[in-house]
């Protein structure tokens, strides 16, 4: 029992307050699936947003696959779709930001967060928990777009260690933009500002080699796009997958593994800190 | 078991936001076991001490222990003896009542058993069982209200703190709420409640302190209070403006203070000190002097009259000469003063 707390008939005695490091470890891994789980639990609660958002990039392809692709060339020739497929797992990844983005606005708006952090949880449980919910999704949408790669004639020709290191560095992606997703998410006002970042990261993928290579582009565009973190993970799968388009004489281009592992550990070193350090002083 | 004298403690609490500041050397007491009615309009610094003392937020200065332990420092210790409401129905919208519950619970350390028998005990207490399955999202306000105040007493916390429990609640929903929280007192624990209700904490609370930009401008039992804000207040609508004048001074004879008169709606407005029975008879002495009375009503004073008799005229009307910074003038209360 809590000192201090009144006793509650038939509420087990809770774990003591103040434990040991090992213990808070274990607290930590446990508040964080039980936060995880919540979302899990708001996916079956109501499916029809986690199908949208599974789908939308299946329909991204197609369009882009199917009604625009025929007009694409691909540099250093081959099908515009062996060259769109890897493109959008970058899409789909990028889009996962406004999941978070969403959740932690909605949870902020709501006193929901507030409601977390006034609990004898573990400290970072909230946000771990929701790192955990968004890659499991992100997972999920990855696995069903290189299914629907593979039904459209995309194929991994290099193997699947090489296939393996792909996805690991379209996660790695994927974790870095779940930061700057709590970033945003803490930060802005309201739920628009969630409409604006949906609108936001169009130009932001066009501007990278995820739909065209940068190589096509106006020079000075084009040099931008090459050095999009966008383009580098691009660039890095349809190198390990074996898909055409991987030219372009620039540094960004012949180096992109380097910088597909690199611009996230970036970006993660810049947003968790930022983002941890808003969480634990949301001041108002 | 182990205790603590005094469920909430601050000394010289301050904080700022930029210009602004929140609370400014506010000092509290909130013995063990009482209702605390926080009183105060929109911006006294309200919401800003319940954050600090639930440990959202840190203070710039002072000091603030809650359940015995300092806020700042023993942050832990704080969160297992306290419930927080907060201003909105925190509550998970997708999830079921139940759902809610058995989330925050484990959230709360208890077991998956223990928490799903927590959650049906608060379900029952809080009477839910009948929507428990629901989705939150199709609750009604009332019930979201309480489905918030159970989600806040899994561990039946030694000190709650209820921040404007029932704002936008209707009246039968802001009824549900008041019972909820007498039954919780009843069971011992020790509520700080915010409200910008004079009504609203006179039903509920044991002690009142009144805040205004970030200080206690005066604390007591409700009846204390009352009797230092004023008594009741009159207010008699002549049907000829004409007559104000000489009505004030035969209503004021009677009732022991002159009212004011408001020539625009041909009403006097004042204290009613002496309570019903003087007022029968300023009403005959009305008659009397052949001076006809539309209406006339009594009532409890508003929280804007209560901080005129506690503060004096508005701020703005007072001027810079008394030391107050020029723009900080509200413009609640202003009717009344003029």
């Amino acid at each position: 029992m809590t000192p201090g707390a009144t006793p509650v008939p038939g509420v087990a005695p809770v774990p003591g307050a103040g434990p040991g490091a090992a213990r808070v470890r274990v607290r930590l891994a446990r508040d964080s699936w039980i936060i995880a789980r919540r979302d899990l639990q708001h996916w079956a609660a109501r499916p029809g947003p986690v199908i949208i958002t599974l789908l939308f990039p299946v329909l991204i392809l197609v369009m882009f696959g199917y009604l625009f692709g025929g007009a694409l060339l691909v540099p250093g020739g081959g099908s515009y779709r062996a060259f769109l497929v890897p493109g959008m797992f970058v899409a789909a990844v990028l889009f996962g930001i406004e999941t978070t983005m969403t959740a932690v606005t909605t949870d902020r708006l709501r006193g929901v967060t507030d409601r977390f952090r006034s609990l004898p949880m573990a400290g970072g449980a909230v946000v771990a928990g929701r790192c955990l919910a968004d890659m499991l999704g992100s997972a999920l949408g990855l696995a069903v777009l290189l299914g629907v790669g593979l039904a459209t004639g995309w194929r991994d020709h290099d193997g699947a260690g090489r296939l393996t290191l792909a996805v690991a560095l379209l996660l790695l992606l994927r974790f870095a933009l779940l930061w700057l997703g709590i970033y945003l998410g803490l930060v802005v006002k309201g739920p628009e500002a969630v409409a604006g970042v949906q609108i936001l990261v169009w130009p932001l993928a066009f501007l990278s080699g995820i739909f065209v290579a940068p190589s096509t582009m106006p020079a000075w565009l084009g040099a931008i796009a090459a050095w999009n973190p966008l383009s580098a993970t691009a660039t890095a799968v349809r190198h390990l997958s074996g898909d055409p388009g991987v030219t372009g004489s620039s540094w960004a281009a012949g180096h992109a593994i380097e910088l597909a592992a690199g611009w996230p550990l970036l970006i993660t070193a810049v947003f968790a800190p930022l983002a941890a350090r808003r969480y634990r002083r949301l001041d108002r | 078991m182990p205790g603590f004298a005094e469920a909430v403690v601050t000394e010289r609490l301050t904080k700022r936001f930029g210009e602004v500041a929140a609370l400014d050397g506010l000092d509290l007491r909130v013995g063990r076991g009482t209702v605390h009615g926080l009183l105060g309009r929109n911006g006294a610094g309200k919401t800003t001490l319940v954050r600090i003392l639930t440990t959202l937020l840190r203070a710039d200065g002072g000091r603030a222990e809650v359940a015995g332990f300092d806020v700042r420092r023993q942050p832990a210790q704080v969160r297992w003896r306290i419930g927080l409401v907060g201003q909105q129905a925190a509550v998970d919208e997708v999830l079921s009542g139940r759902g809610n519950l058995i989330l925050f619970a484990r959230l709360h350390g208890l077991s998956a058993p223990a928490a799903r028998r927590r959650a049906a005990e608060l379900l029952e207490q809080f009477g839910l069982a009948d929507a428990a399955g629901r989705p939150a999202s199709t609750y009604s306000g009332g019930m979201r209200r309480r489905l918030d105040l159970a989600s806040s007493l899994i561990l039946a916390p030694p000190v709650l703190f209820l921040d404007e429990p029932t704002a936008g609640l209707d009246p039968h929903s802001r009824a549900e709420v008041w019972a909820a929280v007498r039954r919780l007192v009843a069971g011992g624990t020790t509520v700080l409640l915010t409200t910008q209700y004079l009504e609203e904490a006179d039903q509920l609370a044991d002690e009142i302190s009144i805040i205004d930009r970030g200080r206690v401008l005066a604390a007591g039992r409700p009846a204390e209070l009352k009797s230092r804000i004023g008594a009741d207040q009159v207010e008699i609508v002549l049907r000829d403006a004409a007559d104000l004048g000489p009505a004030a001074s035969l209503v004021g004879g009677a009732v022991g203070a002159r009212p004011h008169p408001d020539p625009d709606t041909r009403t006097l407005r004042g204290p009613a000190p002496r309570g019903v029975r003087a007022l029968t008879g300023a009403l005959a002495a009305l008659h009397d002097a052949g001076l006809v009375v539309e209406d006339i009503a009594i009532r409890r004073p508003t929280l804007d009259e209560a901080f005129l008799q506690l503060t004096g005229p508005d701020p703005a009307d007072r001027g810079a000469g008394h030391g107050d910074e020029p723009g900080r003038a509200r413009a609640a209360g202003t009717e009344v003063a003029r």
